[in-house]
């Protein structure tokens, strides 16, 4: 199971600590807007980052050179490992496929045996909460439901890094914080890295580990700055003053670098 | 894998999952289906239509045609007795329909496979398509009155040359559709096969081609009602081997038998009735679990 693409991104086979390693990236698109420029980022073992930033600041250009649908026309940038997850905006579930034979999916493209395949989408299924529903086909499933199954999917590959874009974004408030809190016990379950792109503060600082703030175009990183709530996350933190600050401090921030644009 | 507990993981859904559907057993959409009344009201205004229709018929036939004319617009027992019931009609009735049935569904058969072979062929490539593509639509163009006498020339004037207009009739709504379809795969989709590594045949045969299904079954319908008059047409001008509905039709006609005429041509649009019908239902057996194939 290899993500295979052309240079600048290599694949490292032994474990390391740094999974995800952006250098000086710079994106251009051919009608030459620029909406990347000058972008260094690590993500390491242990670490949940999330960007924050206004709409078109290549935020998820960003993660589309990190899973090699797109690369970078300047910089580097470097894989820690070849067991990537990533959740799209959308759920992406086939609509003729049932939950189960979507969790099964990239097992099923990876060439794996029925009978491991349904082990392993069993055992995301249950992680994910979708116990019970397996034979449903994705238009009977809620917004949340099937973002639910999209990351049971995801599951499924044991990812090191795990890229999300946005997957809460068309979510109402209430659903979105539930999702938050799976996402977040998920993280220190399975011990994967993530990588989260959104444009809600209050999402980002209460999900991570790390909140990277990005200016409008060209994306450029503004400020970075260190979430120092223990994991797993407590839901009561939202209610405490050092997470308004902060809230507020990455706000600031935004708006800061919003102007720059 | 540790399992975290699922207490509250459901719990943003059963609010917004009210009918909520018991695990386990798939789930169909709940759209209610027309019953008593309802199927009362959906009936009666075409039934009502169809009455007046009768009524008029018979005013003309009755009074406006003379009797010795009546077989302009016979009187519908006439048509009844005469043309479906009396055994001799019945009979070349039943060989004829049976005859354009396996006409007209060999040649849809055939344009299906033609047609999505070359959907699928033009989707592979831009440059495929951009070769193709203008063949479709000149196939598209073309009076196939036109090409008749020249199928007849190549191909005889039997079985395989009615077979064949069918195919030529039928063929551009299943390329058009199936490529459609093909083209029309989520971008979303297709990046989760792409991140994946998937090889161009299993994007093709997990991804693309079900995704096309529905608008596959859609030109399947169109096709299937063109295949008929496929069958028809080819009748009327390829004359040798066993008759179908179309020489039965011109035969009557040449012959002034309005009542077997009338039989002929009703039995003609029944059976493209229940081909569109069938195709639509064959449709909504494939695909109606998943879209909303109407």
């Amino acid at each position: 199971m290899t993500l295979t693409s052309p240079a600048p991104r290599a694949t490292h086979s032994t474990p390391t600590d740094t999974l995800l390693d952006f250098r000086d990236v710079e994106m251009t698109f051919p009608d030459g807007t620029i909406a990347l420029q000058g972008v260094d980022l690590v993500v390491k073992r242990g670490e949940f980052v999330t960007v924050v930033g206004p709409s078109g600041c290549g935020k998820s250009t960003l993660l589309r050179i990190a899973s090699g649908l797109e690369h970078a026309s300047h910089g580097t940038a470097e894989l820690g490992t070849d067991r990537i997850g990533y959740v799209f905006q959308d759920a992406t579930l086939l609509p003729w496929r049932t939950v189960t034979d979507n969790v099964e999916l990239l097992a099923e493209l990876h060439g794996e045996k029925k009978k491991a395949r349904a082990e392993k989408a069993a055992e995301a299924i249950e992680l994910v909460g979708l116990k019970g529903f397996e034979k449903h086909l994705p238009r009977a499933l809620s917004g949340g439901m099937k973002m639910r199954a999209s990351l049971a999917r995801s599951l499924t590959l044991d990812p090191e890094l795990f890229l999300f874009d946005e997957p809460f974004g068309a979510l109402d408030e209430i659903t979105r914080e539930r999702l938050n809190d799976e996402l977040i016990r998920l993280f220190n379950a399975k011990n994967f890295a993530g990588l989260f792109i959104t444009h809600s503060v209050s999402e980002a600082v209460y999900m991570s580990t790390k909140v990277v703030v990005m200016s409008g175009r060209p994306g450029k990183i503004v400020e970075t700055f260190d979430v120092p709530f223990p994991q797993p996350r407590d839901p009561e933190i939202r209610f405490t003053p050092e997470y308004a600050a902060l809230v507020g401090e990455v706000s600031h921030a935004l708006r800061k670098g919003h102007g720059h644009s | 894998m540790t399992t975290i507990s699922n207490e509250t993981a459901v719990g943003d859904d059963v609010d917004t999952l009210q009918s909520h559907p018991t695990p386990g057993l798939p789930v169909t959409a709940t759209v209610a289906k027309p019953k008593g009344k309802n199927r009362i009201t959906k009936w009666l205004p075409p039934l009502i239509v169809f009455l007046a229709i009768v009524v008029v018929w018979y005013l003309i036939s009755l009074f406006v045609l003379n009797p010795a004319l009546r077989f302009l617009l016979p009187l519908p027992q006439d048509i009844i007795m005469k043309g479906f019931i009396d055994p001799l009609s019945f009979n070349a009735l039943i060989v004829a329909l049976w005859q354009t049935v396996i006409v007209s569904m060999l040649g849809l058969a055939i344009a299906i496979v033609i047609g999505v072979a070359w959907a699928v062929a033009m989707s592979q490539a831009k440059w495929i398509e951009r070769s193709l593509f203008p063949y479709a639509v000149i196939l598209q163009c073309i009076p196939i009155l036109a090409l008749v006498p020249l199928i007849g020339f190549w191909f005889g004037y039997e079985f395989q040359s009615r077979v064949l207009v069918c195919v030529m009739i039928a063929l551009f709504p299943m390329v058009n559709n199936t490529l459609f379809g093909l083209q029309s795969v989520d971008k979303g989709h297709k990046e989760l096969f792409k991140l994946q590594d998937a090889s161009r045949t299993t994007t093709l045969l997990k991804l693309s081609f079900p995704a096309a299904l529905p608008a596959i079954f859609a030109g399947m319908r169109i096709s299937a009602g063109l295949a008929v008059v496929g069958a028809i047409v080819g009748d009327q001008f390829f004359r040798r081997g066993t008759p179908g509905l179309g020489i039965l039709i011109s035969n009557y006609s040449s012959r002034l038998q309005g009542e077997q005429l009338f039989a002929t041509i009703i039995t003609a649009a029944l059976f493209g009735v229940v081909i569109f019908w069938l195709f639509g239902l064959l449709g909504r057996r494939a695909v109606g679990k998943w879209y909303d194939f109407n």
